[in-house]
């Protein structure tokens, strides 16, 4: 069981980690969730003593870390795959650990079979890949018998085969009644893995809650519609009566609607009553990723744009117009799992204006034949809808 | 299972339901993916969900909740490891450090090319020497030569014991293998001063051995050497504890070795210029005595059996190497890893 109360970490005048209380339950595994810079591997350090709270404390079974009496019989951590002494060999690497807390030998090569690096324990640690790295730590972690353990990114780098492992390894390891505490990126992972979650972002906690209800509060699920491509007059057809009955229709790109605020059967009945065929009803579930998308949209701190390639063109003539660039999908624009209205965000689905000048070699795209229409408010739209035309 | 052990949450009954018909002998449901059950989420994430919608409708219906408790028990029993848990002392870090200190190669490096210098430079000079040179002086004189060179090996290996750790990341595996901070630091500047301390004064004592082999003859004096070995040894061996201390407190191992490097060397350099003025002159003189070079040289007896035994130099490095030491610890415990 790990409790922080009113947990604080400033660096100076930076606020890395502000006011965070939660408990880790033991009997699950327990994800820990946040964009970069979130402040998941100072807490993670703040829990074992590596760094000093500024205000607020962290406590593992009642105890304060640095105050546990044998620490590695109690709590197992892989912070980080790389703090290694390269130069030392894996085995020796664990014995040195092991005898810290009075752990025998024959325990070190227990672990490195668990882990599967028997056949490299007498290779230097330097020579070792990421995957390695990590089952050397998670080696590392096991080796007291712990019961808290702490888990910092632990897929990271390893092959399928042993993410699989990793995966199974929490499970059964919860199962054991042991307290289990991931952070990850991957949120495939988490949602396969984790039956909690605590979400922080820039440093403050945003959720502390199941998966599943996780899921349900940060997410808009909607039903996906298809009328037949054939006949755009029963989309229009049928986003009126959709809409008068209280759904909220949006466009999707490859011609389908999507729906929220109607429940599936209604929506068969007002395309029923409306007199439109439908090629598709669907129910979409959000997955773990768009829900913690939407819910740390307004926390992330690093966030991609487009490459406009400024850089690297020639200097325009004076009184020359700059080429537009081709939108690449899913750079500098929000995803789609958040719509933003049609007004903002950009130019989703826009086509490039004009025709291309001469050619660069890092702007020449293949251009579209057909320019969608200017208006920007309608980008969307017309431009789906100028898809349905063309068929 | 998403459900923790005592349902509190009104949200557990109606995710849980949908699922009991479909498997209601299943002990233990596994963590599942949300795209396993679209219908259901849909339905109590939808906002208005009509009476007349007989399959939306189905999922918050009394169904049965989730099969009782028996694995929810034995869940919320935590772990306990059937081993018992032993205390640790200083003897585990003990053991520990000597583990680390001798499965790295720089341990090995340093200590042979320190053995190298010192007992190859001191065979040399024993080849080189007559009996009758040993007349004022001790016969562990050669040893001194290789030692002013060899004593910088002995400080980058002190450095490195604890820099390299923070160089790799390796401390933070040690500090949360072991919280009690100090215990680690002690056990290092314990293993590394034992090595060293056997290290030097072996190879002092084997190259006076050998002097006193090779020359004893009647015109050589009768000048006790033992104690050269003990605080030559010693006076190495303290500096590189205090390259240790000092690795400790900088963490970098290339800013720690030359600090260490101007420790050693710019007092032997800095009498030249300070002579010039009278004011400094006082200050001067002081460091010539004390720097490194000439502590070594003075506890060789090198000036004659009558100059001092350099008792006062090795007193000086001791204050000077207990004032990092406990500086190293008090900001050990201070600062974040």
């Amino acid at each position: 069981m790990i409790e922080a109360v009113g947990l604080t970490k400033r660096y100076g005048a930076k606020t890395a980690v502000y006011n965070l209380s939660f408990q880790v339950r033991p009997g699950t595994v327990t994800g820990f969730l946040g964009p970069n810079g979130s402040g998941k591997s100072t807490t993670m350090r703040m829990i074992l003593g590596l760094d000093a709270p500024s205000q607020g404390q962290v406590t593992i079974g009642g105890y304060p870390y640095r105050k546990l009496p044998n620490a590695p019989r109690q709590v197992g951590a892989l912070l980080d795959a790389k703090a290694v002494h390269g130069g030392r060999h894996a085995r020796n690497h664990l014995l040195c650990l092991a005898q810290l807390s009075g752990i025998p030998a024959r325990r070190v090569d227990e672990v490195l079979g668990v882990v599967g690096l028997q056949e490299v324990a007498r290779k230097r640690s330097k020579g070792f890949s990421l995957g390695m790295g990590q089952r050397l730590g998670i080696a590392a972690a096991l080796l007291g018998d712990p019961q808290v353990l702490l888990f910092d990114e632990p897929v990271n780098g390893l092959d399928p085969e042993g993410i699989l492992w990793v995966r199974n390894l929490m499970k059964s390891l919860a199962a054991e009644g042991r307290t289990v505490f991931v952070s990850s990126h991957l949120m495939s992972e988490m949602a396969l893995t984790a039956e909690h979650l605590i979400v922080i972002g820039r440093g403050q906690l945003l959720a502390d809650m199941s998966v599943t209800d996780f899921i349900s509060t940060n997410s808009a699920d909607f039903a996906r519609v298809r009328t037949p491509d054939t006949d755009p007059q029963q989309r229009e057809k049928l986003t009126a009566a959709l809409t008068e009955a209280g759904g909220q229709v949006m466009p999707e790109q490859d011609g389908g609607l999507r729906v929220t605020g109607l429940p599936l059967p209604r929506i068969s009945d007002l395309a029923h009553g409306a007199d439109v065929r439908l090629w598709e009803l669907s129910p979409h579930q959000a997955s773990l990723e768009e829900a913690y998308m939407r819910m740390t949209q307004g926390a992330v701190d690093y966030r991609s744009t487009a490459d406009q390639r400024a850089g690297l063109q020639q200097q325009l003539p004076p009184g020359a117009m700059p080429q537009p660039q081709l939108p690449v999908p899913g750079q500098g624009q929000p995803g789609w799992y958040a719509p933003p209205p049609p007004q903002q965000g950009g130019q989703p689905f826009a086509m490039p204006q004009g025709t291309p000048a001469d050619a660069n070699p890092y702007a020449a795209a293949p251009q579209p034949p057909a320019a969608a229409p200017s208006a920007a408010p309608e980008m969307t739209k017309s431009a789906t809808d100028n898809e349905d035309a063309a068929r | 299972m998403t459900t923790p052990p005592t349902p509190q949450q009104p949200q557990a009954q109606p995710q849980q339901a949908p699922q009991a018909p479909q498997a209601p002998n299943q002990a233990a449901p596994q963590p599942q993916a949300p795209a396993q059950q679209p219908q259901q989420a849909y339905a109590h994430a939808g906002a208005p969900v009509p009476p007349g919608a007989p399959a939306m409708a189905a999922a918050p219906a009394p169904a049965a909740p989730a099969p009782p408790s028996a694995w929810q028990q034995a869940m919320s029993n935590a772990y306990t490891s059937p081993i018992p848990i032993k205390r640790t002392n200083l003897g585990h870090a003990l053991a520990s450090e000597w583990t680390k200190i001798k499965s790295v190669r720089s341990t090995v490096w340093t200590l042979s090319i320190f053995l190298i210098l010192v007992i190859g430079i001191g065979l040399l000079a024993v080849a080189n020497t007559q009996s009758d040179d040993y007349q004022d002086v001790p016969f562990t004189v050669p040893a001194f030569f290789g030692l002013m060179l060899g004593q910088i090996c002995l400080i980058t290996l002190g450095v490195l014991v604890t820099s390299s750790e923070y160089g790799t990341g390796m401390i933070r595996t040690t500090f949360t293998a072991s919280p009690q901070r100090h215990r680690v630091l002690a056990a290092k500047a314990l293993i590394f001063f034992a090595i060293a301390f056997v290290a030097s004064a072996g190879s002092i004592l084997l190259v006076g051995l050998m002097a006193s082999g090779a020359h004893s003859g009647p015109e050589a004096g009768d000048i006790a050497w033992g104690g050269t070995v003990v605080k030559g040894g010693l006076y190495v061996s303290l500096l590189g504890v205090l390259a240790l201390a000092v690795g400790s407190m900088l963490r970098h191992s290339a800013g720690a070795i030359t600090t260490m490097l101007g420790v050693v060397l710019v007092p032997a350099i800095l009498p030249g210029f300070l002579g010039i003025w009278e004011s400094t002159q006082k200050l001067g003189e002081k460091m010539g005595d004390y720097n490194a070079i000439n502590s070594l040289a003075a506890i060789f007896q090198i000036d004659g059996p009558d100059s001092s035994t350099g008792s006062s130099q090795l007193v000086l490095l001791i204050v000077i190497t207990a004032a990092a030491v406990v500086g190293a610890f008090a900001l050990l415990e201070k600062r974040d890893v």
